[in-house]
């Protein structure tokens, strides 16, 4: 079905392209409307056919895999989620694969939030991903939720030297000094790794430069693809690695499965997302073309005339 | 008096902030303050949440354009606020979290919130598509290198990239698009990134010395005394 599906696609949209490049030859500019319904086109063909592609997990997101992958079972893993639900499609996917990786090695847990729509994807990722796919993960010992938490970078201010400041309790209301996950940790300097994800302020660069940095704790972020150019001048040494975009939530999704088959079956969204980005992708890239012919035709018969 | 002491505040916070960086036993006040700023942050939402109400109800009692699309605003916001401050529907009771399992403030986030925001979202895709098609125009020399490392990018993004370029050797991988993509964001793209950043930084403690001399009080407002 897939295979198909790529060649009917391939066909409707080469062919109304080449038109579209006949029409160019002329010298003339396409209607913006033409342009949004190819990507239309794309991006409905990619979902209908179910288009999927193989994906080969790049260097920088290896090493996210890598340091999740060789930390000690029972090591203190933060997540925080840090984006909105405009931004959920991208960077979800990257949130329930760490949680996923993390929870099969056996690492310790700990989600918390510097957006106040954060709290609600968290809750999200705990009925999706947790308590359907991890039933014996114990609350408080494997995973605890410490939910939103309003103050931007002044957060992470004061969660550098001790958590208990900010939170007295986790998102449930129970004293965390009861939870057993933190009666080891003191502050975000007891962590064996924190993941942030999300795309705007605060979010994972405030995270590298208020707790990662000056607490020496390896910080491997997740990133809207819009905003993962400005956190590589912190690769590879403030940050260890970093997802950028569906495509390394899908790199991370692949390699995932491929190295636990009990997520073979599992459900992939950016895998699944990959095969719309790439036929857009493709459909942008021939209107760029498309656009320089025009464009050159116009200037050649401009200085021809 | 109305803007010599928020200047005084300021000076003295900035301060207090910096100190705490560099000396140790300043931290604890560095901490107070943050702690301070989280108190005044819970704050800023009373006073959002009244500034859109006042807002919206001045549009309704004029009759501005578009006025009826800040009665579903209103509706909007107070059914929200209802449903969160009561926790209705919420198993695990008024203590409980309020995104609890089941809660209606979680049903509104799933299944309006949220699909409307991510519809919003997409729809960039839609404007990228037809901006590229507009911008990317190799005009001149400069306009050529970014048309080029636009198009190494989109495809780098893409299984295609591999694909088109697989059958180069190893010895020659660089050459591959995904690798060349790879190479433009950790080279090209870092070079510039971190010129930006220094640029960013140097203005950042030029600005913050400004607000804490008392030289630059544009944030005050435009009020005079």
């Amino acid at each position: 079905m897939s295979n198909i599906g790529v060649i009917i696609s391939l066909i409707i949209i080469s062919g109304g392209l080449l038109a579209i490049l006949i029409y160019s030859l002329r010298g003339r500019d396409v209607d913006r409307r033409i342009i949004f319904l190819f990507v239309f086109i794309a991006v409905a063909s990619a979902v209908l056919f179910n288009i999927e592609f193989k994906e080969h997990p790049t260097l920088i997101v290896k090493k996210v895999f890598d340091k999740i992958e060789n930390l000690p079972s029972g090591s203190r893993v933060l997540i925080s989620f840090d984006y909105d639900p405009a931004m959920k499609p991208e960077v979800h996917p990257m949130a329930n694969s760490f949680v996923r990786h993390c929870l099969v090695k056996g690492h310790k847990l700990c989600l918390m939030s510097l957006w106040p729509q954060g709290q609600a994807l968290m809750t999200e990722t705990l009925e999706e991903v947790i308590l359907e796919e991890f039933p014996e993960a114990r609350y408080g010992e494997d995973y605890v939720m410490l939910g939103y938490k309003a103050g931007n970078e002044g957060v992470l201010n004061v969660i550098i030297t001790d958590f208990r400041k900010m939170y007295a309790t986790d998102a449930r209301g129970t004293n965390i000094d009861s939870i057993p996950i933190f009666k080891e940790i003191k502050s975000a300097k007891d962590m064996d790794l924190i993941l942030p994800i999300g795309g705007g302020k605060p979010g994972p660069k405030e995270w590298i430069l208020f707790v990662g940095d000056p607490g020496n704790v390896p910080v491997a972020p997740g990133l809207a693809a819009v905003v993962a150019p400005l956190i590589y001048p912190y690769y590879p040494k403030q940050a260890i690695g970093l997802l950028g975009g569906v495509k390394g939530a899908a790199e991370y999704e692949s390699e995932l499965r491929q190295k636990y088959p009990r997520f073979r079956d599992v459900y992939a969204p950016a895998l699944r997302m990959m095969g719309p980005q790439t036929l857009a992708h493709i459909v942008i890239m021939a209107f760029i073309v498309i656009g320089n012919i025009a464009f050159f035709r116009r200037k050649r018969s401009e200085t021809g005339a | 008096m109305k803007r010599t002491i928020p200047v005084i505040i300021t000076s003295v916070v900035g301060t207090v902030l910096i100190f705490s960086v560099f000396f140790p036993s300043g931290r604890t006040l560095g901490e107070d303050f943050s702690l301070f700023f989280d108190i005044i942050a819970v704050f800023a939402f009373f006073l959002g949440g009244g500034n859109l109400v006042r807002i919206h109800i001045t549009k309704i009692y004029r009759q501005r354009p578009d006025w009826g699309f800040s009665i579903v605003t209103l509706i909007g916001f107070f059914i929200t606020l209802t449903v969160g401050l009561f926790k209705l529907g919420n198993a695990e009771g008024i203590s409980g979290s309020v995104t609890a399992a089941g809660s209606l403030l979680q049903e509104i986030f799933v299944n309006i919130i949220t699909p409307l925001s991510s519809t919003m979202y997409a729809l960039l895709a839609f404007y990228v598509a037809s901006a590229s098609y507009r911008a990317f125009r190799a005009k001149n020399r400069e306009a050529t290198i970014l048309l080029i490392a636009a198009f190494i990018i989109l495809l780098g993004r893409t299984p295609f990239g591999m694909m088109l370029t697989q059958w180069i050797p190893e010895s020659f991988s660089i050459l591959q698009i995904p690798n060349l993509a790879v190479w433009i964001m950790n080279s090209a793209n870092l070079a510039g990134q971190r010129a930006i950043l220094i640029g960013v930084g140097l203005g950042v403690v030029a600005m913050s010395l400004r607000l804490i001399l008392g030289m630059d009080r544009t944030y005050l407002g435009s009020d005079s005394e």
